[in-house]
C-alpha cells in the first residue's frame, strides 16, 4: 500500500493525516473530559452527553446568527461569547438533570444508563422540533477561514488550529481547577472516598451537582468547537458517544492523563488508517483494537488507586 | 435488604420450589392463549405478521430477563446476536433465491445479486456453509453463541462487569454495524439482505406461509419461556440471583462466578439468535438497522417495561411497547421519541420492576384481599412461599 508514494509524499501524508487526527483528537478530548470527570467521580454513565454537546453547538449557531444580524461589528469575536454561553447553557441543563434525575439513581448505575438514554431521545426530538431535522452550520468569521501553508505539500487549516488551541486552554483550565483549587480538592476527596469526604464536612451532594454541571458544560464547549469543523444535526451527538465512552474506558476511568492519552492514540490511529483504507474500515479496525486491548487490560491505560 | 445467601439457603432447604406455581401456569396459559388463539382469530394477515415481528423481539427480551434481571449483566449489544442469527438465516435464504437460473442475467450467475453489483465473482468462503439447511439451522444458534462466549469469557474471567461490560457490548454493536455497512459486497451493506423467497423450496412470501411461520414463532417462544423458567427455578438460577446481589460471597463460597455469567450471557445470545432467525423468515429481509446501538438499547426497554424479573412480563412489555410505537408513529411521528424517552425515564425512576412489578405490588394483593373478603376464610391457606422471582432488595 506504500508502493505508489515517495518518501517525501509519505511524510507529508503522515503530517497531514496527523493534523486531521489532531483536530479529531481535540473534539474527542473535549467530549471525553466531561465524561471522564462525571464517570470518574460519580460512576454515572451519561448517555445524553452527546446531546449536551449538541446543545452547545446549537447555542453557537444561534449566537452566530444573532451577531450576524444585530451586531455585525462584533462578529469576528462572536465565537468567544458563544463558547461562554454554550458552557453556561449546557452546565445549567446538566445541573437540572442531576437534580431531577441522576441523584435518585446513584446506587443503580445501570439504570442511570437507561434513564440518560431516554433523556437523549427526548433531547434529540426536541432539537428536531425546534431547529428542524436538517444539519445547520455556522458562519465562520473571515480570520478563521483559509489555511497556513507550512511547506509545498503540507498545509493546515486555521479553524483546526483554533479548535486545538481551545482544547489546550480548556484542558489546562480543568487540570488547574481539579488539582489546584479548593473545589478541585473537594472533587478529588469525594472521588477517592465519598463517606470520609462527607464525614469531614464536604457537602457531597453539592459537589456531585457541580461536577455534573461542569462535565456537561465542557461538553457544551466541545459542541461549540465542533461547529467550527462540521455541521450540526439533531443526532450528531450520537455519532460520537460510543467513541467517547471507549476513550474514557480505554484511558482508565477517572484519570485525566489517561483520557488524553487514549484520545490521542485512538484519533491518530483512526485518521492515519483512514488515508489507506476506507473510512468505515479504519473505524472498525481502531475500535476493534481498543476493544481487544480492553479485554486484555480491562482497567485501561492508566489507573487511579481508589478505595471503594 | 434481605440477606441473599440466607434467602437462598432457606428456599433450598424448604421444598416450596415446584417448577411453576399455579399463578405462573395461569400466566403461561393466558399468554399462550392470546398468542396462539386470540390474536390469530382477531387480526388480519398483515397485522398478524406484524405481531409475529414483535414477538421475535420478545425472544431478546426473554434473554435479557435472565441475563440482566437475574444475573445482573446488562448487555447493550443484544442486537448483535439478534442480527447474527438473522443474517445466518438470511444468507441461506439468499443463496437459495440466487440459484443459477434465477440470476442468469448477472455477470457471475449463482451468487447473490449484491455481490454481482460489487464486482465479486466468487462466493466468499464464509457463505459456503449456508448452502445446506441443517448446517444453517445449527449455525443460526452456534455463531452468535460462540461470539457471545468469546466476548463473555474474555470479559468475565477478568472480572469486568457492570457499566464497563455494557459499554463494551455497545461498542461491539457499533463495530458490527459499521462493518456490515462497510463491506457491502459481502453483506449487502446498508440495505441488508433482501429479496428472500423460499425456504427449502417452500415459498415464505405467501400469506399462508406467514400464518404457519407465526405459529412456529409462537411455539418457539413458549418453548424458550419454559426453558428460561427451568433455568430460573433450578439451583443455577438461584446462584445467578445470589451472584447479582453479592458477587464476592458467591465467589468465596467456591463457585466460579465467571462461568455462570458466561452461561447466562450465552443463553441470552441464543434466545436473541432464534428471534433474529424468525424475524428474517417472517419479515423477509435482514438489515444492519437491527444490529446497531439503537435497536439494542430499545430491546432493553422492552424487558424493562415488562419487568426485568418476569419472563411473561418481558413478552407483554415487548408487545405493548411495539404496539405503542406502531400506533404512535403512524399518527404522531414527532411525539413517539418523546414518549419512548419518557418511558425509559419513567420505568427506571418509578417502576423499576415494570408491569410485572405493578401487578405484583398493587393489583395482586388487592385481588387476593377481595377474594378473601368474598369467601369465608379457609383453614388451610395456600402457602405463599417466596414471591415470584423476589428481588433481594
Amino acid at each position: 500500500m506504500f508502493g505508489d508514494y515517495s518518501i517525501g509524499d509519505l511524510s507529508s501524508i503522515f503530517v497531514m493525516q496527523g493534523f486531521a487526527g489532531l483536530i479529531l483528537f481535540s473534539v474527542y478530548v473535549l467530549m471525553a473530559l466531561g465524561l471522564a470527570i462525571i464517570f470518574g467521580q460519580m460512576g454515572v454513565i451519561n448517555m445524553a452527553h452527546g446531546e449536551f454537546m449538541i446543545l452547545g453547538a446549537y447555542v453557537t449557531y444561534l449566537c452566530s446568527s444573532f451577531f450576524q444580524s444585530h451586531l455585525p461589528s462584533l462578529f469576528p469575536i462572536y465565537f468567544f461569547v458563544a463558547m461562554g454561553l454554550a458552557f453556561l447553557a449546557s452546565g445549567a441543563m446538566g445541573m437540572l438533570v442531576e437534580w431531577g434525575l441522576i441523584r435518585h439513581l446513584y446506587k443503580r448505575p445501570l439504570d442511570t444508563l437507561l434513564a440518560t438514554w431516554g433523556l437523549s431521545l427526548i433531547l434529540q426530538q426536541a432539537y428536531r422540533s425546534i431547529f428542524g431535522p436538517r444539519e445547520v452550520g455556522v458562519e465562520l468569521p473571515s480570520w478563521m477561514m483559509g489555511s497556513v501553508q507550512v511547506t509545498d505539500t503540507i498545509e493546515v487549516q486555521i479553524n483546526g488550529l483554533f479548535v486545538m488551541g481551545v482544547t489546550i486552554v480548556i484542558t489546562l483550565g480543568v487540570a488547574a481547577l481539579i488539582f489546584y483549587s479548593r473545589f478541585g480538592q473537594q472533587i478529588r476527596a469525594v472521588m477517592s472516598n465519598r463517606t470520609m469526604a462527607g464525614a469531614v464536612g464536604i457537602d457531597t451532594e453539592r459537589v456531585d451537582r457541580l461536577t455534573f454541571g461542569l462535565g456537561c458544560g465542557i461538553a457544551g464547549i466541545a459542541g461549540s468547537a465542533f461547529t467550527m469543523i462540521g455541521s450540526t444535526g439533531p443526532t450528531s451527538g450520537q455519532l460520537y458517544i460510543v467513541d467517547t465512552f471507549l476513550i474514557v474506558v480505554f484511558g482508565g476511568a477517572a484519570s485525566l492523563l489517561g483520557t488524553i492519552a487514549s484520545a490521542f492514540s485512538i484519533s491518530q490511529t483512526q485518521s492515519t488508517l483512514e488515508f489507506f483504507l476506507s473510512g468505515s474500515m479504519a473505524k472498525v479496525l481502531t475500535l476493534l483494537a481498543v476493544v481487544a486491548i480492553l479485554m486484555l487490560r480491562p482497567q485501561g491505560l492508566f489507573t487511579l488507586k481508589v478505595r471503594r | 435488604m434481605t440477606n441473599p445467601v440466607q434467602t437462598l439457603s432457606k428456599s433450598l432447604t424448604v421444598n416450596d420450589n415446584p417448577f411453576m406455581k399455579p399463578v405462573e401456569w395461569l400466566s403461561l396459559l393466558l399468554l399462550a392463549g392470546v398468542i396462539l388463539v386470540v390474536l390469530p382469530l382477531a387480526l388480519d394477515a398483515f397485522r398478524l405478521n406484524l405481531v409475529g415481528k414483535y414477538l421475535t423481539y420478545a425472544f431478546v427480551a426473554l434473554g435479557l430477563v435472565i441475563c440482566w434481571g437475574y444475573a445482573g449483566i446488562l448487555s447493550l449489544g443484544q442486537g448483535v446476536f439478534f442480527g447474527l442469527g438473522g443474517y445466518c438465516m438470511a444468507m441461506y435464504l439468499k443463496l437459495e433465491a440466487s440459484s443459477v437460473e434465477n440470476t442468469k442475467i448477472q455477470s457471475t450467475p449463482g451468487i447473490p445479486d449484491f455481490m454481482d453489483w460489487n464486482q465479486i465473482t466468487a462466493l466468499p468462503w464464509f457463505w459456503t456453509p449456508f448452502k445446506s439447511l441443517p448446517l444453517t439451522l445449527l449455525l443460526v444458534i452456534a455463531v452468535p453463541v460462540a461470539f457471545a462466549f468469546i466476548i463473555s469469557v474474555a470479559m468475565f474471567k477478568r472480572r469486568v462487569g457492570g457499566t464497563y461490560f455494557a459499554i463494551i457490548t455497545q461498542a461491539i454493536a457499533a463495530i458490527l454495524t459499521i462493518l456490515i455497512v462497510g463491506q457491502q459486497g459481502f453483506t449487502g451493506g446498508i440495505n441488508g439482505i433482501t429479496d428472500l423467497r423460499t425456504l427449502n423450496g417452500w415459498d415464505i412470501r405467501t400469506d399462508h406461509a406467514k400464518f404457519i411461520l407465526y405459529f412456529v414463532n409462537g411455539g418457539l417462544l413458549i418453548g424458550c419461556i419454559l426453558l428460561a423458567q427451568y433455568v430460573k427455578k433450578s439451583k443455577l438460577g438461584r446462584i445467578l440471583v445470589a451472584m447479582r446481589d453479592k458477587e464476592d460471597r458467591v465467589r468465596f463460597s467456591g463457585y466460579s462466578v465467571a462461568g455462570f455469567k458466561v452461561f447466562a450471557f450465552c443463553l441470552a445470545a441464543a434466545f436473541a439468535a432464534i428471534g433474529g432467525a424468525m424475524f428474517t423468515l417472517q419479515v423477509g429481509f435482514m438489515s444492519p438497522s437491527f444490529v446497531g446501538i439503537v435497536p439494542s438499547i430499545e430491546m432493553v426497554i422492552y424487558a424493562a417495561v415488562g419487568g426485568r424479573l418476569s419472563l411473561f412480563g418481558a413478552v407483554w412489555g415487548t408487545l405493548l411497547v411495539n404496539f405503542a410505537k406502531t400506533s404512535f408513529s403512524e399518527s404522531f411521528p414527532d411525539l413517539w421519541l418523546f414518549g419512548l424517552g419518557a418511558l425509559f425515564i419513567a420505568v427506571v425512576l418509578a417502576f423499576p420492576n415494570g408491569l410485572a412489578g405493578i401487578w405484583r405490588e398493587h393489583i395482586e394483593p388487592r385481588l387476593t384481599r377481595r377474594a378473601k373478603s368474598l369467601r369465608p376464610p379457609e383453614p388451610i391457606a395456600v402457602p405463599r412461599g417466596v414471591p415470584h422471582g423476589a428481588p433481594a432488595e
